[in-house]
């Protein structure tokens, strides 16, 4: 009886219901792998959030929280700004090249306002907080920054990345406005608040 | 005595001979136990398989009891451990033997793996045990590293964002594959809930499976001894292999002694240490989780610190990143980069001896320097370590084959 069998045909059946199947099986898994994604509900508490920065002293920094991320507002002194061009040569990305800031920070102070530093408090190399080390120490090449205990990488006072730290990139630079001159949106920068 | 066989089942008792037309019972003890031979000759270093999973029962069991007072929820799952740990009477041993037992897992499947490696069984025809093996350590990183989210405490939560950002170091897809990880903006408690989810569900059910699959392609192919011989080879009149005796109840009494003895310890660490001075349970983590501040100093628990150390070690992410997973996955190739004639360290040449010297003592001194903070030093030294694990794994292609080998002997060595 196995003569009578249609190879072909039954190979091609065999085929098609495969593919199929195959088909199927990818379409049924588009709702389970979107159910990961961030919830409605997720995204709701990552909307916008305001800092008032009417009260901050020169050198002073405040800490908030947007999407579950620290975001650091400092206002950085005469001093820090006029220091900030002697760290370029011993950072990887000084002039900002690489995508880690909208468009109206890339400039020499990664920001809207010279004064004002907006940076997310994560660094770029496996999301840790680094932490302030404003001090100056001119015997190490150290201008003041950042320095993340978690591997070592460090930052200047924009942000950006110093070389031969495992962090690859500059502190992301959040879109962000500002409301008035007391007040930051950090999260959007357009529209209304 | 052409009979012998509907004789036995004759004088099986009812119960169990209803059962055997229905089930293959009486079959399966059989063949797993009382007709499964393995070599006379097993060490010491023979033991750590049934002490996996004997580590592994206790997990479960502990880690049931647990989910009934553990909360998965960002608010409440702290306090929930400390509820655990103060009030649900016991819950403190329950608790902590669940904490130690992860150590313990990675303890003895880290050893069960090196025995592997001194007897060569991972080589033909136990390949494939071998790569279920390592599928098995696979799923078992990520069990351990889902589980200790779920305390969420500081290590937890910092832990968590160190790894999971491991996987945005990919090209292109990085950042939404950690937005699907993490199911939001940052490590929230929708990541705690999945993980929950992971750890209790998903992957204890492919550990059970994959470990389920590990001991049938073993008992299909037969226990390696550690002279690195096939007792399958030498058989009496019987059949059954002349240097081979059941598993149970031969091997089953020698390991009873071996989960006597495993059990004391263990239980010693549970009562008197178990925080094993922060290397069990690293003393941040005491602390809840605050996504404000990390910890000065955030170092995995120790069973990851070799691997974490290579990943510092590179100063480049994704080359980290792809080291760092190279690093795990090299001992999958073993059975086709080790190409000696010999399996056994006792017939290898001075050259394997010395090899597999160093690349224990390089992975010790990665797992040391992982738990340390940074300094140039450390990663000076953990690259170099590094380059030894490395070679191990890559040259063994090469100084395997050059090694002067002794003759292998046909029987099993055994002094009774």
């Amino acid at each position: 009886m196995t003569d009578d069998v249609d190879r072909n045909r039954r190979h091609f059946l065999t085929v098609a219901t495969a593919v199929a199947g195959g088909v199927g099986v990818a379409f049924a898994a588009v709702p389970f792998i979107s159910s990961l994604k961030p919830s409605a509900r997720a995204q709701a508490l990552g909307a916008p959030v305001e800092v008032p920065i009417g009260s901050l002293e020169p050198g002073e920094m405040v800490r908030i929280l947007w999407r579950g991320k620290p975001v650091w507002v400092l206002r950085r002194t005469e001093e820090m700004l006029a220091r900030l061009p002697d760290v370029d040569p011993f950072l990887r990305d000084p002039d900002s090249i690489e995508d880690q800031q909208p468009k109206y920070a890339v400039n020499e102070y990664r920001s809207r306002k010279p004064e004002f530093l907006v940076v997310l408090g994560s660094c770029t190399h496996l999301g840790c907080a680094p932490l302030n080390k404003f001090e100056v120490q001119p015997a190490e090449n150290w201008f003041g920054g950042f320095f993340c205990p978690c591997h070592g990488s460090k930052f200047d006072l924009a942000g950006r990345v110093y070389m031969g730290v495992p962090a690859p990139l500059n502190l992301v630079v959040p879109p962000y406005r500002f409301i008035s001159d007391d007040l930051i949106l950090v999260g959007a920068d357009t529209g209304d608040a | 005595m052409a009979h012998t066989d509907s004789e036995t089942v004759a004088e099986q008792n009812g119960l169990v001979k209803w059962i055997d037309d229905r089930f293959p019972l009486t079959k399966l003890i059989k063949e797993h136990a009382t007709e499964y031979y393995a070599s006379k000759n097993f060490n010491f270093w023979y033991v750590f398989g049934v002490l996996a999973t004997v580590v592994l029962v206790m997990q479960l069991l502990t880690g049931i009891f647990l989910t009934m007072n553990y909360k998965p929820d960002a608010n409440e799952a702290f306090a929930s451990v400390e509820y655990i740990m103060r009030d649900v009477e016991w819950g403190w041993l329950i608790r902590y033997m669940h904490s130690t037992g992860a150590s313990a897992f990675f303890i003895v499947v880290y050893l069960h793996m090196f025995r592997a490696m001194l007897y060569g069984s991972y080589r033909k025809p136990r390949e494939l045990i071998w790569i279920i093996g390592m599928l098995i350590f696979l799923v078992l990183m990520a069990e351990a590293f889902a589980g200790y989210l779920l305390p969420w405490g500081q290590m937890s939560y910092w832990g968590a964002q160190v790894i999971i950002s491991l996987f945005g170091a990919i090209p292109a897809v990085g950042d939404t594959l950690v937005e699907y990880i993490r199911g939001d903006f940052s490590i929230s408690d929708i990541t705690l809930n999945r993980f929950f989810a992971l750890h209790v569900i998903a992957l204890p059910l492919a550990l059970v499976g994959l470990v389920v699959v590990h001991i049938m392609a073993l008992h299909e192919v037969g226990s390696n001894n550690p002279d690195g011989i096939e007792i399958k080879k030498l058989k009496g009149a019987d059949g059954v292999p002349l240097d081979g005796i059941a598993f149970h109840p031969y091997h089953t009494s020698k390991d009873l002694v071996a989960i006597i003895m495993f059990m004391m310890i263990f239980l010693a660490v549970v009562f008197f240490a178990p925080e094993m001075g922060g290397y069990f349970l690293e003393h941040a983590n005491f602390e809840p989780a605050n996504m404000m501040a990390t910890p000065e100093h955030i170092a995995p628990v120790w069973y990851f610190t070799p691997f974490y150390a290579i990943l510092r070690a590179v100063p480049n992410k994704l080359g980290g990143v792809i080291l760092m997973i190279l690093a795990v996955m090299l001992p999958l190739f073993l059975p086709w980069l080790d190409r000696c004639k010999v399996k056994s360290i006792r017939y290898r040449g001075w050259i394997y001896k010395l090899a597999l010297t160093l690349f224990v003592i390089s992975f010790i001194i990665l797992g040391w320097l992982g738990t340390q903070p940074p300094n140039a030093l450390y990663v000076l030294l953990a690259r170099i370590t590094a380059l030894i694990y490395f070679s191990f794994f890559l040259l063994m292609p090469f100084y395997s084959v050059i090694d002067k080998t002794k003759p292998v002997p046909e029987r099993v060595v055994y002094h009774a």
